[in-house]
């Protein structure tokens, strides 16, 4: 019987094997993402229209917790203060890591060393790294005021104390801490550029900007679109690392959309609104995301 | 791109006539060396830039609290104060944060290796209906941020009542897309034909993946071993959400409560943060090639 099945249906019997052994490879790793990772997901999208505050039972309020968003300066401010991040952040990074990773891809001695070094705040963790930052942004007699007063600055800024200075002083320790990874990124992006593409440009006769611009950045495109959407998505979640610098201060002047969602849903037991700000959140990274896939899709082609 | 200037100056066209192309042909000596001057520059620049502030931690955490703060900066303390490094351990709960971080960082890590690498088999060597979809919606994960679902997920973890257990964080982060993703793209350039190979010997598909699989892809496990255990020793947001009790505090919590408890002991905070680097670093100057290679497979490919 087996034998006329099999010259039947060729192939079924196989595939439902291999769904079976492909399933149970899967299966281990694929119960705890559900669970974790895919179950909270979907819920967040029916809490974030409900008023649960962790107590009573969650009622259905429709968009009423979006609407409640418009008016919320809090979280308007939280809007704008990721952005802010964002718009220095990614330009910043972006800029260095890829100035990093030419330098690096010179034959000069201690290349080895210096990427090492480059990658190493990467992998220290944020909790270190804001106790030395915020020690070396310490106003009065802080290391770095002490350069800037001593190259003749006489007013230098109150960095994690002041308004106005919280917001840069978080966005250089987000970019020093990141541009060693992303540095990592565009050194292997360049080592597959072929040298042929140089000494043909060379015989050609173009200069060094022009051999960077003609050569370097066009070849280097799939990797450049890899670090912004990277980079992108990281900006726009940052948290840990204004959590413990900043906290958010002084006032809301470092307040960013992560935090807020962390205050309404931990501090504030308001989970359904914190998720629909959530919501926000996600919309915005995965909207990203889709544009910039569109838009390097559109020129490939 | 400090150096193109000089070199766009010096060059004469009309001497690279009839040259062979020779690597930086074009310069002249004296443009190639002024060159490489301005990169040893840039680079010693960029060196000072990244590590000073380690530098600065390092001898802030063997001074005085007074000596850490003076005018001029003291970049040497001028005398080195050793016992920080033993008073420590009296004024924290350094032992228990140690202990509690290494052994999440053990048991995620193992966890994530082997579920990761065990899925990634599924995904990359066994052909079924609906593979790649499923392998879209792990890949769709990456791009949604952690913090979007932190709330969903603390709810559903307090009705199966992990919150607030070391179990909480093992299960967090486990099981993330991460592992499966580095794993899969390691096995997809192994050979198909050593699989089949093994196949037509008799061997099942779980021999396969212990007999061939597991030890032809040992650097990419290093690497996922390497990157896991860092990035739960780092972990921040994950205690601090479900870890309230003190006596289940990582590292990364203990060393912040510290900070609150003592914050103008400046060298001590210093020392701390030390401490808690140190693994880190250890095992970052041991395993560098891996945390590169790890990086720029997962990286690139995406």
């Amino acid at each position: 019987m087996a034998t006329t099945l099999a010259v039947q249906r060729p192939g079924s019997r196989l595939k439902r094997r291999n769904t079976l052994l492909g399933w149970s490879f899967i299966l281990p790793n694929f119960l705890g993402f559900a669970v974790l990772t895919l179950v909270p997901v979907i819920a967040l999208f029916y809490i974030a229209f409900t008023d649960w505050n962790a107590f009573g039972t969650a009622n259905w309020v429709g968009v009423d917790n979006f609407t409640r968003m418009v008016g919320d300066r809090s979280f308007m401010v939280a809007l704008l203060n990721t952005f802010y991040y964002a718009a220095f952040h990614i330009p910043l990074t972006l800029g260095l890591s890829l100035a990093l990773a030419l330098l690096l891809n010179r034959k000069l001695r201690g290349v080895a060393f210096f990427r090492t070094a480059a990658f190493f705040p990467y992998v220290t963790s944020i909790v270190a790294i804001v106790l030395v930052w915020n020690m070396l942004f310490s106003p009065e007699l802080g290391p770095i005021n002490q350069f800037l007063t001593a190259i003749g600055i006489s007013d230098p800024p109150g960095w994690t104390t002041s308004a106005d200075w919280s917001m840069p002083a978080v966005i250089i320790v987000g970019t020093w801490r990141e541009m060693g990874y992303y540095m990592l990124l565009f050194l292997a992006g360049l080592q597959t550029i072929p040298p042929e593409l140089y000494e043909a440009a060379r015989v050609d006769g173009a200069d060094a900007w022009q051999r960077f611009w003609n050569v370097t950045v066009p070849s280097l495109r799939p990797t450049t679109f890899f670090v912004t959407v990277m980079l992108t998505i990281g900006s726009f979640k940052v948290f840990d690392l204004i959590l413990v610098m900043t906290n958010g201060g002084p006032g809301q002047s470092t307040l960013v959309l992560s935090q807020y969602i962390y205050n309404k849903g931990f501090l504030e037991n308001q989970l359904g609104y914190a998720s629909s700000i959530s919501i926000v959140l996600f919309l915005i990274c995965i909207s990203v995301t889709v544009v910039q896939f569109s838009v390097n899709k559109r020129r490939d082609a | 791109m400090a150096t193109s200037t000089p070199a766009k100056t010096v060059t004469t066209p009309i001497a690279d006539i009839g040259r062979s192309p020779l690597r930086s042909s074009s310069r002249s000596p004296v443009s190639r060396r002024i060159g490489r001057v301005l990169g040893y520059i840039a680079l010693a620049i960029a060196a000072a830039g990244v590590l000073l502030p380690f530098f600065w931690m390092l001898m802030s955490s063997l001074k005085t609290n007074n000596a850490v703060f003076t005018i001029p900066i003291q970049w040497i303390p001028e005398t080195f104060v050793w016992s920080n490094y033993v008073e420590i351990w009296q004024k924290s709960d350094m032992t228990t944060w140690l202990k509690n971080t290494m052994v999440l960082a053990l048991a995620v890590t193992a966890l994530q290796v082997f579920t990761g690498s065990f899925a990634a088999y599924g995904f990359s060597k066994i052909r079924f209906p609906g593979r790649d979809l499923l392998f879209l919606v792990y890949l769709g994960t990456i791009a949604v941020p952690w913090q979007a679902y932190m709330i969903p997920q603390f709810i559903l973890m307090s009705k199966i009542n992990l919150s607030n257990t070391l179990w909480s964080i093992i299960a967090l982060q486990a099981f993330g897309a991460f592992g499966v993703f580095l794993m899969k793209q390691f096995y997809e350039t192994v050979p198909e034909e050593l699989s089949e190979a093994a196949r037509i010997d008799g061997l099942s598909e779980y021999g396969i993946y212990r007999r061939i699989m597991l030890p032809l892809s040992v650097p990419a496990l290093a690497s996922l071993t390497l990157l896991t255990f860092v990035n739960t020793w780092n972990d921040y947001l994950g205690p601090l959400i479900y870890l309230r009790s003190p006596e289940i505090w990582t590292i990364q919590l203990g060393l912040k409560s510290f900070v609150g408890q003592y914050n103008a002991e400046y060298a001590l905070i210093m020392t701390g943060s030390v401490l808690s680097v140190l693994p880190i670093a250890i095992i970052f100057m041991v395993g560098q090639r891996y945390f590169v290679e790890g990086i720029a497979t997962s990286g690139l490919k995406g």
